[in-house]
């Protein structure tokens, strides 16, 4: 280990979150609430405290007791899923919000780039956004004009330098944004997630500019969903779960760590609501109606969905089920396979529902289910709605276990009638051109 | 070395409720946002309209009519000594507009580069002090008109108006130090959003813009001089019309004090919730 340039001791980050309680539509009821709600807003004000909206005020530690350090040159990738607490990390490297507890110790300049484009004005010029973002990265204005061709260069938009961004598209707007971002010159560069955008010609110099940058002896974090570009990217990796760090260590069995983490996440989790449809549990269970998270191959998929509907007609329930690495491997949607939506009344209902047999290696999978409008509009999306594993698939009593992780895809096929073998002739010679 | 020490001056700790020792040092390191922040309202304030600058003299001067119409003509307010009624309400207007414009846009300018405050550090006292730049802008440019206006009358100033620059100093400073406790109060309660131009709106018919402080009478001259803005726009008054009118110096001095204190009072409730900003967006 070289000199240590980053170190965060017990660190942790509180946030007030605000939620709404179950209270009914009616007149006397929603007017209490809001009386309330004036009155506990009133007093937090004179109290000097924050305003939250919500009827219910919950403490809620986005990070704690994180513990890290990271030398000099390093390049580092934080990973976990949503929620898990690394854009709060990197806001407080950035020092755009304060930690609630313990401390962070940094050693030299620090540029962080939480998104492409920020502060980019729609009626400027690609020309003066680059002034502007690179002064608002913390570029001197001298440094952006000594660099200036490279950007340009870089961003491939010569042509339309001197037109307002507004009538840039969304590609070209995220080449000029990231080309800025690409020649900052600091000790430490914090990216998240900022790779997500542009065709894959351009990803791919993204990642090249990385791999350039890390190589030229400067730390970097690197936050991202791509575990593909992670890897290939970095040596070492921090897992956050939950606000705590789960793993830290060589980057292999951090992924395949982040992998099993994704299983303990769910429970307790707010779902939140759309707008005219709220799912409220989904549950997989056994032929009797009991709730498990284990699947038996070759039997139905039973499931259990509660939902809350306005009573808005044409909603359907869909269904996407992931393997383990999150890759989707089937959908299924009542309106668009079956004609079947939503009822038309307002209301809780619980909706039981049964798939075709499958026979799914052995592994972890889930669902996302979402409601839709005329199977357009997404309304509530809830990923990872549910988990459950398959302990051993035997297709025909195979003495063996198929598992997803042979790399194979995660369904073993089976016969829809016997396998024949009947012998066939050798195809005739191809005719030769210009005969005939 | 391996580790990394607390109390060497290259480390930075991040902490609850640290104090930046380094604040005004980064302000200073950070000019050249100010200038491209300033440069960007600027630059972004008349496109897409069909006249462009030509608002920046259109508005005062529109505003500068009315004025003259309902209080000098319609309401008969006296002017002072011999001067035309329309040059004592521009010389009192540009002050006014100044200080106004800078407290408007200043106290909501944190909600509105929200994108920024919560995507990148600087020190945020940036954002509103570059606000500013546009208001003294649209300063100078009235203040061509007020030559104008002088012309066509044909008034002279005496050597007062080698002060002027002072009192433009003063209409900002007495502008900043509200603006800096509005801007940091909007962020965590939005309703002085709605406030804040009200506030503005009682502030016009409140100070000597469309007529002279002498028309207070004498024994609340010096309560009259609380409102800070009374001083600075006596002052105006007297650099550009001279001897016409004098200034109430216990009065001024009275606007001077508490112009300070708004400034060191507003300085400090903004840097002391600024560093929640980001969690309040």
């Amino acid at each position: 280990m070289g000199d240590v340039v980053i170190r965060a001791e017990n660190l942790g980050k509180q946030f007030r979150i605000g939620r709404r309680a179950e209270i009914g539509t009616v007149f006397v009821d929603v007017l209490a609430r809001n009386m309330r709600n004036a009155m506990r807003k009133s007093v937090d004000m004179m109290k000097g405290k924050a305003l939250i909206d919500g009827d219910v005020v919950e403490d809620f530690w986005a990070l704690r007791n994180v513990d890290f350090e990271i030398s000099r040159g390093e390049v580092i990738s934080i990973i976990g899923h949503n929620g898990a607490g690394k854009t709060t990390l990197l806001k407080i490297l950035s020092r755009i919000v304060e930690p609630t507890e313990g401390r962070l110790l940094l050693k030299g300049r620090v540029a962080s780039l939480l998104e492409v484009g920020t502060g980019f004005h729609p009626e400027l010029t690609g020309r003066e956004n680059i002034f502007l973002n690179g002064a608002i990265l913390g570029m001197t204005r001298a440094e952006v004009r000594r660099r200036f061709d490279e950007i340009v260069a870089f961003s491939g938009i010569e042509k339309f330098i001197d037109t307002p961004v507004k009538r840039y598209s969304v590609g070209m707007y995220a080449r000029l944004a990231f080309a800025v971002a690409a020649h900052l010159e600091s000790e430490i560069l914090v990216i998240d997630e900022v790779l997500a955008v542009g065709d894959a010609e351009f990803q791919a110099r993204c990642l090249n500019r990385m791999s350039e940058v890390a190589n030229a002896g400067r730390t970097v974090l690197f936050v991202s969903h791509n575990l593909a570009a992670v890897k290939a990217l970095t040596k070492r990796a921090i897992v956050f779960q939950s606000g705590r760090v789960y793993f830290d260590g060589p980057i292999d069995e951090a992924v395949a760590r982040y992998a099993t983490s994704l299983r303990r996440v769910e429970s307790g989790r707010q779902w939140g609501k759309g707008d005219n449809s709220s799912l409220i549990s989904a549950d997989m269970v056994d032929a009797d109606g009991r709730p498990t998270d284990r699947y038996e191959p070759g039997t139905p998929i039973r499931l259990k969905v509660v939902v809350e509907t306005t009573g808005l007609r044409g909603m359907t329930l869909d269904l996407v089920l992931r393997d383990e690495h999150n890759l989707p491997v089937g959908f299924y949607s009542t309106a668009v396979f079956n004609q079947v939506s939503l009822p038309g009344h307002a209301g809780r209902y619980e909706c039981q529902l049964a798939l075709e047999p499958f026979w799914l290696g052995s592994g972890e999978y889930c669902f996302d289910v979402m409601t839709a409008h005329t199977n357009v509009n997404i309304d509530h999306r809830v990923d990872n709605a549910l988990r459950f594993f398959v302990e051993r698939c035997s297709p025909n009593d195979i003495p063996f276990n198929f598992t997803q992780a042979d790399g194979h895809g995660a369904i073993a096929m089976r016969l829809a009638g016997p396998v024949t073998f009947t012998e066939a002739s050798a195809p005739a010679e191809p005719p030769k051109p210009g005969q005939g | 070395m391996s580790t990394l020490q607390e109390n060497d001056p290259d480390v930075l700790v991040i902490e609850a409720g640290r104090a930046d020792r380094q604040y005004w040092l980064d302000l200073w390191r950070y000019r050249e946002l100010f200038l491209i922040l300033a440069w960007r309202d600027v630059a972004v304030r008349y496109k897409q309209t069909v006249i462009g600058a030509l608002w920046a003299f259109l508005r005062p001067f529109m505003t500068m009519v009315v004025f003259t119409v309902v209080f000098g003509t319609l309401a008969k307010l006296p002017t002072e000594g011999t001067t035309p009624y329309a040059v004592l309400v521009f010389a009192g207007l540009l002050p006014w507009t100044l200080f106004s414009s800078v407290l408007n846009e200043a106290s909501g300018s944190v909600i509105s580069n929200s994108n920024l405050v919560s995507k990148v550090y600087f020190p945020r006292m940036i954002v509103p002090l570059a606000t500013v730049v546009v208001a003294l802008i649209d300063f100078l440019v009235s203040l061509v008109i007020l030559a104008g206006l002088m012309l066509w009358y044909g008034i002279a100033p005496g050597w007062q108006i080698l002060l002027l620059p002072f009192f433009v100093m003063l209409a900002i400073l007495a502008a900043i130090g509200p603006s800096l406790w509005a801007a940091s109060l909007i962020v965590h309660y939005r309703d002085f959003r709605f406030l804040i131009p009200f506030g503005v709106q009682i502030g016009l018919y409140v100070s000597p813009v469309g007529f002279s402080s002498k028309v207070v009478p004498e024994q609340f001259q010096m309560l009259y001089s609380l409102n800070p803005m009374v001083g600075v726009i006596d002052g105006f008054r007297w650099c550009i019309l001279g001897g016409e009118s004098p200034i109430y110096l216990p009065g001024f001095i009275a606007s001077l004090v508490i112009i300070a204190a708004l400034l060191v009072w507003g300085a400090r409730s903004f840097r002391r919730s600024e560093r929640a900003f980001a969690d309040m967006l």
